[in-house]
């Protein structure tokens, strides 16, 4: 521990502490923008400047680290002004179209503008270069709102490593942009999203999908079916004020219903049928040496991460499981057997999928994802649209009462529910695999060693007798390491889970954003992949292959896992993707 | 034989044939005729000329006579230029189709082409180089081999004794009492900011690093400014002995040259003198028997100014954006690839070898109390004398520009100098006898920079200067940090606004406050630095602002959109000349005899009526 002085507090903090970290500690907040912790310490907005004594100018407190007795003044005229300033002319160049603006009321910007009192800005001239990307189906950039913040570009090359986007030109020119200043859908962008969770502005949002929705939603002859994603339900709560963590499943699903979906389904079920299908294959790719079906398998459920290996290891799209994502299935299985039992023509049937994702966006409109020339899913929504069409519709819906999703396909396991976090599918994957080569229901379900935040972890689970070795990976920036690993062979991995966000789908590029200062203050993360394993403790049926809804479809139309109907309808392929196009 | 006792003939057997070269007194009935090939002359033909010397000399047989390239002479006004050894006859703006003449002339008949010798500023015609009262005040310790030697040629370098601070250096002396030489030499840093560079050789020293490197800055990117590719091209050996020096006192057996790749014959030569001290055994390991090994690599520029900053040129050797990184850490501890890394610009090693070779005491006897040594200026602008001059620290600006430069053309009034180019600022005629250093530039709100120093005469307009730098930085502003990436954009538009007659009192202000959030908030030294010539301009030269703001007046008439041409009736005969040559028709008036008046809606203030009027009726 060292002693410093900070507005004339002395105290006590360990060393290496940034500045800014230590004033937090006797409860400064110094105002920051570009900052986000580990991923993007780069000092370039200037938000941060401190006074420190002796340091010639301005010091940025969020890279500088504390010395023993150093004596920091964050609060005086000087300093204030500078900031101020400094904020003034990134609001003179920023496109100021607030009210309009799809990040209104969340936006770091907006929030500084506040704190600072700015009621006009003293300069004008001209705003950053605009360009507009929409051309993806995942994700649109706004120059004109870009704030330069770096905050995506670090995400993407640091966290992801992915690399598709950089700062290009120079100056006032500066811009982010692609290799060739291409559009999103034609460079080595995977969708996954992130980039969007850590923009402090609107200059990347996710391409909204809401109007079609509405429209169908009002054409009486058109049967709208929507399905959630487990992660949404345990987010959507925050974009209507509730705490971080809430599990407002029974609310949403009264909001959907008000909506105007004819029914509302859970995406849980459609993984309880992933989990029966991969699980299997799985067992099968174990016993039988195939080579056309190689170990180590890789999950698929991610969109995003099947991007990511089509672009950057095509060599390896045989180990990927061959099941199409949980909504996907169940959006076949809704065309098909929902409709034949329902007597309703598919092609009548919409099918809109609410997910906390931007990827799923682009995984929608794959070719593959049809069955009879009609696509499994119709529209994918994210959390924060689906947010937008219950306020758009006047619901309050903090005081709505809960519901219950619609039956006969309503009913999920806990083994779907925790889907929606990093090695939530391995584990659901194993109670069912375990049960399926043991033939008992057996106790044992809970897998701690692949639950929590670590980006990448490793497990032998003994399956009857069988030691099986698994990897669960979140974030591309894991992938890629795990799949080096599998490339020059020390995986030493029978089954790899990965998901592409880091912490899985809970952390999707399509969930509510949270601030820096949100993030800072609360483990957003675990506070949401806590409130799906609750959700899985509390549930009555905690494996996938004994959901009697599962069970009784199998028993009625697919017949066998992995049979041939199945196969048809719930199992996919892929192909090499060229990285620019 | 080893290396040294290779070098040590080498050197004695080319010293007794180049005495020439530097002495007028020698016994010798060779004639070395030395043809400037920096980048001006070179652009100017000269290598033409050297062909055609060479031509002639062998179709009429003549022997004795030499032709060699050298680095640039300096007074780059008169180039191309051409010297012959050993009289140091000095022929100014030579031409390929004048070389037979200088053959027959001078060479055979062994007389003067007189018109081609260089006329001084009081129009004395001069024949030798060191009479020229350019280069009387000039003192050459960086300089001292451009113009004397083939860079291309080691042997030639070595003559001179080149590499001979190197073996000092490697075989009597420890690291510890080479990093006290230069501290003790009182050598700061020429690249701008005078850090002084025994000290950064010591950090360096201290630093705790398997691996460390030695790096030179050669991306000099003020405009206007040349003394580093001057060194370059004219005695490239001399820094990378250098370098090697740095090498062996700070522990670092790798280093760097970054270059700008807008210097293609300061490359070329730099490779070539790479490669001839492998050859000889100089670059590489074992050096002159000892187990001090060196290897060198170039890194180009892509021509971002911001590169010249340090941490934003490591981040360019690296392959990444040229952008800075903060400091601290210094590179001193964490550089090129997070090793402990020093980095000083040409001009800074080009004095190492000298300090080495004639000591500290020698050195630090030459300039001011806290700049010593001397100071390579790259001399522009509104000034005859335009070229490169090496002057003793704490010459004065006035001997400069009038003694050295040889005054303002045209009979003008000096009115300001900048220095340190668009991080610099502007010294007003009251500061002609201050005497340069770096302490008293600062002082006067300027700052010694790399070396530009450009004069300015009456006729320019400090606003309009002002908006120039700004638009420099604008231009080049890596875009990293806010204050600098759109400060430095809303100082422009203002200035803009300013010399367009837009500007209010209100503007002035603002362009103030801008000013301090630039400098106090950027990232680097570019944006900390961005704002001087404005604040500089604006203390000298207040009334001129104030003047283009609430009077819409520029009184050098340098902002075209500020300046009303108008006829003057009384003088105008009505001829009708200026309205035939306007080239927009904003003249009006017809017939001969009717006089005429311009349309100021209309009219561009090209200026194209003034010059054609007969009477002088337009102003």
């Amino acid at each position: 521990m060292i002693k410093i002085t900070i507005d004339g507090i002395e105290t006590e903090v360990p060393e290496n502490m940034t500045v800014l970290e230590a004033a937090r500690t006797v409860g400064i907040d110094i105002p920051t923008l570009c900052f986000l912790k580990d991923i993007n310490e780069v000092g370039d907005c200037r938000m941060c400047l401190v006074e420190v004594e002796g340091a010639r100018g301005f010091v940025p407190s969020c890279m500088q680290k504390v010395t023993d007795g150093m004596v920091i003044r964050t609060n005086t005229k000087e300093v204030n002004d500078a900031r101020k300033n400094v904020l003034e002319l990134i609001l003179s160049a920023h496109e100021k179209k607030c009210l309009s603006c799809i990040r209104n009321g969340n936006c770091e910007l907006q929030d500084l503008a506040q704190k600072f009192g700015i009621t006009d800005v003293e300069f004008d001239g001209a705003i950053n270069n605009k360009q507009i990307d929409d051309k993806s189906t995942s994700i649109v950039r706004n120059t004109a709102k870009c704030v330069l913040c770096r905050r995506c570009t670090s995400t993407c090359q640091k966290v992801q490593e992915i690399g598709a986007i950089e700062c290009v030109n120079r100056g006032f020119d500066s811009t982010i942009s692609t290799a060739g200043n291409k559009s999103l859908a034609e460079v080595n962008c995977t969708f996954c999203g992130q980039c969007i969770q850590n923009c402090p502005t609107a200059a990347l949002h996710e391409k909204e999908n809401i109007d079609e929705v509405w429209e169908k939603l009002k054409d009486e002859n058109t049967v709208v079916l929507v399905q959630t994603a487990p992660a949404v339900r345990v987010a959507l709560g925050e974009e209507f004020g509730m705490p971080i963590g809430t599990n407002a499943q029974g609310k949403m699903i009264t909001a959907l219903k008000r909506l105007g979906f004819n029914k509302v389904f859970d995406t849980n079920t459609g993984a309880d049928f992933t989990i029966m299908e991969e699980a299997s294959e799985f067992i099968n790719r174990v016993l039988k040496a195939d080579k056309k079906k190689p170990l180590p398998m890789l999950t698929s459920c991610c969109p995003a991460w099947i991007r990511f290996i089509e672009m950057e290891y095509p060599e390896y799209l045989a180990n990927l499981s061959s099941c199409k994502s949980p909504h996907e299935m169940f959006g076949a299985i809704l065309k098909t057997y929902y409709a034949e039992k329902n007597n309703i023509d598919p092609k009548n049937i919409y099918v809109v999928s609410v997910m906390p994702c931007v990827a799923k966006k682009f995984e929608r409109q794959r070719p593959e994802m049809k069955n009879e020339d009609l696509y499994n899913v119709d529209a994918v929504i994210t959390t924060r649209e689906l947010a937008k069409m219950i306020r758009q519709a006047n619901i309050d819906f903090e005081d709505l009462t809960d519901s219950g999703f619609d039956n006969p396909m309503g009913e999920a396991t806990g083994a779907g529910a925790i889907f929606g976090t990093t090695g939530g599918v391995m584990e659901a994957a194993l109670r069912t695999a375990q049960d399926l080569l043991t033939g008992k229901d057996l106790e044992e379900i809970k897998f701690e060693e692949i639950r929590g935040e670590k980006g990448i972890k490793r497990a032998t689970v003994n399956v009857n007798g069988k030691d099986i070795r698994i990897i669960v990976a979140s974030g591309l920036g894991n992938a890629r390491k795990v799949m080096e690993m599998v490339k020059n062979g020390t995986a030493e991995a029978d089954f790899i889970e990965v998901m592409a966000c880091p912490g899985g789908c809970i952390m999707g590029g399509g969930q509510p954003i949270k601030s820096s200062k949100t993030r800072r203050k609360y483990d957003v993360r675990k506070l949401r992949a806590d409130a799906l394993y609750t959700i899985d403790e509390k549930s009555t049926i905690r494996k996938s292959h004994q959901n009697p809804v599962l069970q009784e479809i199998y028993k009625d139309f697919f017949g066998e896992p992995n049979g041939h109907k199945a196969h048809e309808l719930l199992h996919t392929s892929y192909a090499k993707r060229e990285k620019y196009l | 034989m080893n290396t040294i006792e290779k070098i040590h003939k080498i050197r004695e057997e080319k010293r007794k044939e180049l005495e020439l070269r530097i002495k007028t007194n020698c016994d010798t009935r060779e004639k070395h005729i030395l043809v400037c090939h920096g980048t001006g002359c070179t652009s100017s033909k000269s290598p033409k000329i050297l062909e055609n010397f060479r031509k002639i000399l062998e179709e009429k047989n003549i022997e004795n006579v030499r032709v060699i390239k050298t680095g640039c002479f300096g007074l780059c006004a008169k180039g191309p230029v051409v010297i012959i050894r050993p009289e140091n006859t000095f022929y100014a703006h030579v031409k390929p189709e004048d070389c037979e003449e200088i053959i027959q002339t001078h060479i055979v008949e062994n007389k003067r082409v007189e018109r081609l010798l260089c006329k001084d500023i009081d129009g004395k015609l001069v024949e030798k180089l060191d009479e020229l009262e350019f280069y009387k005040k000039q003192k050459r310790i960086v300089l001292k081999n451009c113009g004397v030697i083939n860079p291309e040629d080691i042997d030639e370098y070595i003559a001179f004794d080149g590499y001979l601070a190197l073996e000092k250096v490697l075989t009597q002396m420890t690291p510890e009492e080479v990093i006290e030489e230069i501290t003790k030499s009182g050598l700061r840093g020429r690249g701008g900011a005078g850090f002084p560079t025994g000290k950064k050789w010591l950090f360096a020293r201290q630093a705790q690093g398997d691996q460390k490197y030695v790096v030179c800055n050669a991306d000099e990117g003020d405009p206007g400014a040349f003394m580093d590719r001057s060194v370059l091209e004219g005695d490239p050996h001399s820094v990378i002995e250098a370098m090697m020096i740095a090498g062996y006192a700070i522990g670092a057996n790798e280093g760097y040259i970054y270059v700008r790749a807008e210097y293609p014959i300061a490359v070329k030569r730099f490779q070539i003198a790479i490669d001839q001290a492998k050859e000889k055994g100089i670059l590489g390991k074992n050096i002159f028997g000892t187990d001090f090994e060196f290897d060198l690599h170039i890194r180009l520029g892509a021509g971002a100014f911001v590169c010249g900053e340090e941490t934003a040129l490591l981040e360019s050797i690296e392959g990444r954006r040229g952008q800075p990184r903060l400091k601290p850490p210094f590179p001193a501890n964490s550089g090129l690839w997070k090793s402990p890394t020093l980095i000083n610009n040409v001009e800074t090693y080009a004095n190492i070898t000298q300090i080495i070779l004639n000591g500290a005491d020698w050195y630090s006897s030459i300039g001011t109390e806290g700049s010593k040594g001397t100071k390579v200026f790259a001399l522009g602008g509104n000034v005859n004398n335009i070229g490169l001059v090496e002057v003793p620290m704490g010459t004065t600006l006035r001997e400069i520009v009038y003694d050295i430069g040889g005054g303002i053309p045209n009979k003008r009034e000096f009115k300001a100098a900048q220095t340190g180019g668009p991080s610099g600022g502007c010294i007003p005629a009251e500061y002609l006898d201050t005497p340069i250093d770096y302490e008293s530039l600062k002082e006067i709100g300027s700052m010694m920079g790399s070396g530009g120093l450009i004069v300015m005469d009456d006729s320019k307009c400090m606003v309009n200067l002002a908006k120039f730098y700004l638009g420099f930085t604008v231009d080049e502003s890596c875009g990293k940090c806010n204050p600098c990436r759109i400060g430095t954009k809303r100082m422009y538009e203002i200035l803009e606004k300013l010399t367009n007659g837009e500007g209010t009192l209100e503007d002035i202000k603002k362009l103030e406050e801008l000013t301090k959030t630039v400098s106090k908030a950027s990232v680097c030294g570019l944006g900390q630095t961005a704002s001087n010539p404005v604040i500089s301009t604006l203390k000298y030269f207040r009334n001129e602002y104030e003047e283009h703001a609430a009077d819409k007046k520029c009184s050098t008439n340098e902002c075209k959109k500020l300046a009303k041409i108008e006829i003057n009736p009384e003088a105008c005969k009505g001829c009708g000349l200026c309205q035939k040559s306007c080239p927009v028709g904003a003249i009006e008036g017809e017939g001969p005899g009717t006089k005429r008046h311009i349309n100021q809606d209309k009219c561009i203030k090209c200026g194209t009526c003034i010059s054609k009027c007969p009477f002088k009726a337009i102003h």
